[in-house]
């Protein structure tokens, strides 16, 4: 039992993460109607957002402090962070601390412009042509975007850790009444998980409770209908374009502390990612939702000692096996909805 | 030989290109500043033919029904494997390698195409890459005991090779056509120029030029018609009575059979092969070589994959003092913001320059190369009413 509820939990936080990128994808795909390849790319830019927040707030310049001496006498060197100028240095180390949550703010508005850039710059010639032509102009994109990242961010990992406060782990069985130390989880995880479930019933909040949410959904059932009433659809699918780089790139900002980001993360990412949305369906939200967090937890099951003791290898492949199974047994995937790229 | 005059001739001119490749391919001599820019050296020559194989039979697939297979490195992969293997046990004559690579190749992706063309579109598409993802994890985890996993595999010298008779001490083996080693080189020193006559690449070029006129007789073939018209329109095919999956099958499988045949050539070139070959983005780049080229055409894919893997080649090798050296006339200022501003294109941008190139053939020039030299042929010739060419420019079925 105890190992059945680890098993889960560790699957909550990789399948939080599939969950969001084919939240994003699917978004796009049911507002825009693109194939977007790219979507990977975005990820890793939110994780190198994360990157880049932490060098701006560590960025120092050099004091000679007199109260301390090197081996030789000298009077030592001290790197300080600007941070500390402004706020004091218990603040600035807090702040330095804290810096993947506070990226979230700077994320956000970079990823919507990242989105709006796009969309507005590139994909939108795209509408009318066929989706082998999106998939391979995203593609295209794709790789120019992790590119460009490992030309400023060199192709190393570069380790970003979470804040003190959830360095630790979780002692999750006391708490059921299981043995101590039998079921830990690192705290982190839990906050992306909880992060995750945030997002995910915000965007779903968004598009059922506001009116803006409401135009967004009658634009997917029917985007001609919509247009003739007098509505700017095309806007509004835009800013859904940049909603879905943020949702994207938040994902990827929150999972820097669990992997540190280097330039491809994206496109490993990409490639199960198109395969959750595949297996949720095509085009509907809540089918890739609970398809990333399947997905996730299968996975992790599948790399238990017992299973991989009777299959070996099971681990590596079985997310592609089930969806090879779902779409010859289910089409249209697990919600997907008739008509929806149906050939 | 029972080809159209046109496609004769076309035919020909491929030909005397790979024959004469060793010289068109040298046009700088050596020592010259421009000597880095020459490609005749025998291991890019067989890359580039062999590569062009690939593309040729990834467009007999995508080009001609319009499935967008991004698995194909897979079969590759899997050719390469039984290649190896045949060296190993049997005998490092290429030969059997390569006939083996090419069946064995050819019933994995009959495998593989059967369940994946149920679907099509998006999902074929999905499916083909989940099935390449599978073999690259496969391959680098729990079949090592055949493929080697991380280290892969080479021929070793205490193989059985049974044919073979035993290696004299000291003496490793070679891939060889019946003695003929695959890494002889004849060179020819014509003043400052020196040209390289590789038997591999002559092999592999060979059998490039057999895979290409294969290609064209099933471009003009009955056969070749059923495919495009799967890819124009499938539904009116199905309304005729016809059913399109055997044929989509049977080009599924001839394209994975000459991936196969890609990958045993590969292996009898450089008797080595890894797991990496079969990585997603190795099929990319044979999309990438085909759209470049130009889907749907003859000599596209030809022309894309040389094209890219000599970009590949050239531009990885340029560095910053090779830069230096190219702008060092202009004045100070202008050449180091003239440097600052390419070098993130060369050496190890290639891969930069590579999206950026494929990005704006997607958006500009969906024929690739082929549609580009078309265009460029009627700005001079403007009296030809209409392009009689009607596999110019196509677009792949959803």
């Amino acid at each position: 039992m105890d190992a059945i509820i680890l098993q889960i939990l560790n699957g909550l936080d990789k399948g939080s993460a599939y969950a969001l990128i084919a939240l994003g994808l699917t978004l796009i795909f049911g507002t825009l109607g693109v194939v977007n390849f790219a979507h990977g790319a975005l990820f890793m830019i939110g994780a190198f957002c994360a990157v880049t927040l932490s060098r701006i707030l560590t960025l120092s310049h050099t004091v000679i402090d007199e109260t301390q001496k090197d081996f030789l006498g000298n009077p030592l060197k001290v790197d300080v962070p600007y941070i500390y100028d402004i706020f004091g240095q218990a603040t600035g180390d807090a702040i330095i601390d804290w810096a993947v949550p506070i990226s979230i703010l700077f994320a956000i508005p970079v990823m919507v412009g990242i989105g709006f850039a796009m969309e507005r710059g590139l994909i939108k010639h795209f509408y009318k042509r066929p989706h082998a032509d999106q998939i391979l102009v995203t593609f295209g994109l794709a790789i120019v975007l992790q590119e460009i990242i490992k030309y400023f961010y060199g192709a190393n990992p570069i380790p970003t850790p979470a804040p003190d406060a959830f360095r630790g782990s979780f002692d999750f069985g006391a708490m059921l009444g299981f043995d101590p130390n039998t079921i830990i989880y690192p705290y982190w995880r839990l906050v992306y998980f909880a992060f995750a479930a945030v997002i995910i019933g915000a965007v779903f909040a968004f598009l059922q409770f506001t009116t803006f949410g409401m135009v967004v959904r009658a634009g997917m059932a029917d985007r001609e209908t919509v247009g003739l009433l007098g509505i700017n659809i095309d806007k509004r699918f835009t800013i859904m374009f940049g909603i879905a780089a943020a949702v994207a790139g938040l994902a990827g900002v929150m999972y820097t502390p669990i992997n540190s980001p280097n330039y491809h993360m994206g496109m490993d990412f990409l490639v199960l990612s198109f395969v959750v949305v595949v297996v949720g369906g095509m085009g509907s939200l809540s089918g890739a939702v609970l398809a990333g967090f399947l997905l996730g937890i299968l996975e992790s099951f599948a790399s238990m000692a017992i299973v991989l003791e009777t299959l070996p290898g099971i681990n590596q492949i079985i997310i592609y096996l089930v969806a090879i199974i779902i779409l010859l047994t289910r089409p249209r995937g697990l919600m997907g909805r008739k008509g929806v790229m149906e050939e | 030989m029972g080809l159209n005059k046109k496609d004769f001739t076309l035919l020909i001119i491929v030909a005397i290109l790979c024959v004469f490749a060793p010289f068109i391919l040298n046009p700088f001599p050596e020592g010259s500043a421009m000597a880095q820019f020459n490609a005749g050296y025998p291991d890019l020559m067989q890359r580039l033919v062999i590569f062009g194989i690939f593309a040729i039979g990834f467009n007999i697939l995508f080009g001609l029904t319009g499935y967008l297979s991004f698995g194909h490195a897979a079969f590759l992969g899997v050719g390469s494997y039984a290649a190896i293997w045949m060296m190993k046990l049997l005998t490092m004559n290429v030969i059997p390698a390569i006939i083996i690579s090419v069946l064995v190749a050819g019933l994995f992706s009959l495998l593989v195409g059967w369940i994946s063309l149920r679907r099509s579109g998006i999902y074929f598409s999905i499916l083909t890459l989940a099935f390449a993802q599978m073999s690259y994890s496969l391959a680098y985890s729990v079949l090592t005991p055949i493929t080697g996993g991380e280290t892969g595999l080479q021929p070793k010298v205490n193989d059985p090779r049974i044919l073979d008779g035993a290696l004299a001490a000291g003496e490793t083996p070679r891939a060889n056509l019946f003695g003929l080693q695959m890494n002889q080189s004849y060179e020819m020193a014509v003043g400052n120029w020196v040209f390289t006559f590789n038997a591999g690449y002559y092999l592999a070029a060979i059998v490039m030029l057999i895979a290409f006129y294969i290609s064209i007789r099933i471009f003009r073939s009955p056969f070749g018609m059923m495919l495009r018209a799967v890819k124009s329109n499938q539904q009116r095919l199905n309304y005729t009575g016809l059913n399109a999956k055997p044929y989509t099958l049977a080009a599924f499988v001839i394209s994975g059979m000459y991936a196969g045949l890609a990958g045993g050539l590969l292996v009898a070139m450089d008797t080595q092969v890894g797991a990496e070959r079969m990585f997603w983005t190795a099929s990319g780049e044979v999309v990438l070589m085909t759209i470049l080229g130009g889907a749907g055409t003859l000599i596209g894919p030809v022309l894309g994959a040389g094209f890219i893997k000599y970009m590949e080649n050239i531009v990885s090798k340029i560095n910053k003092s090779i830069l230096e050296q190219w702008f060092a006339f202009m004045p100070d200022g202008i050449e180091d913001l003239l440097i600052t501003l390419v070098y993130p294109f060369i050496g190890k941008g290639w891969h930069l320059t590579l999206g950026i190139l494929f990005m704006l053939v997607v958006i500009f020039l969906p024929g690739g190369l082929v549609e580009g030299g078309q265009r460029v042929g009627r700005l001079f010739k403007r009296k030809k009413p209409a392009d009689d060419k009607p596999d110019g420019k196509t677009t792949p079925a959803e």
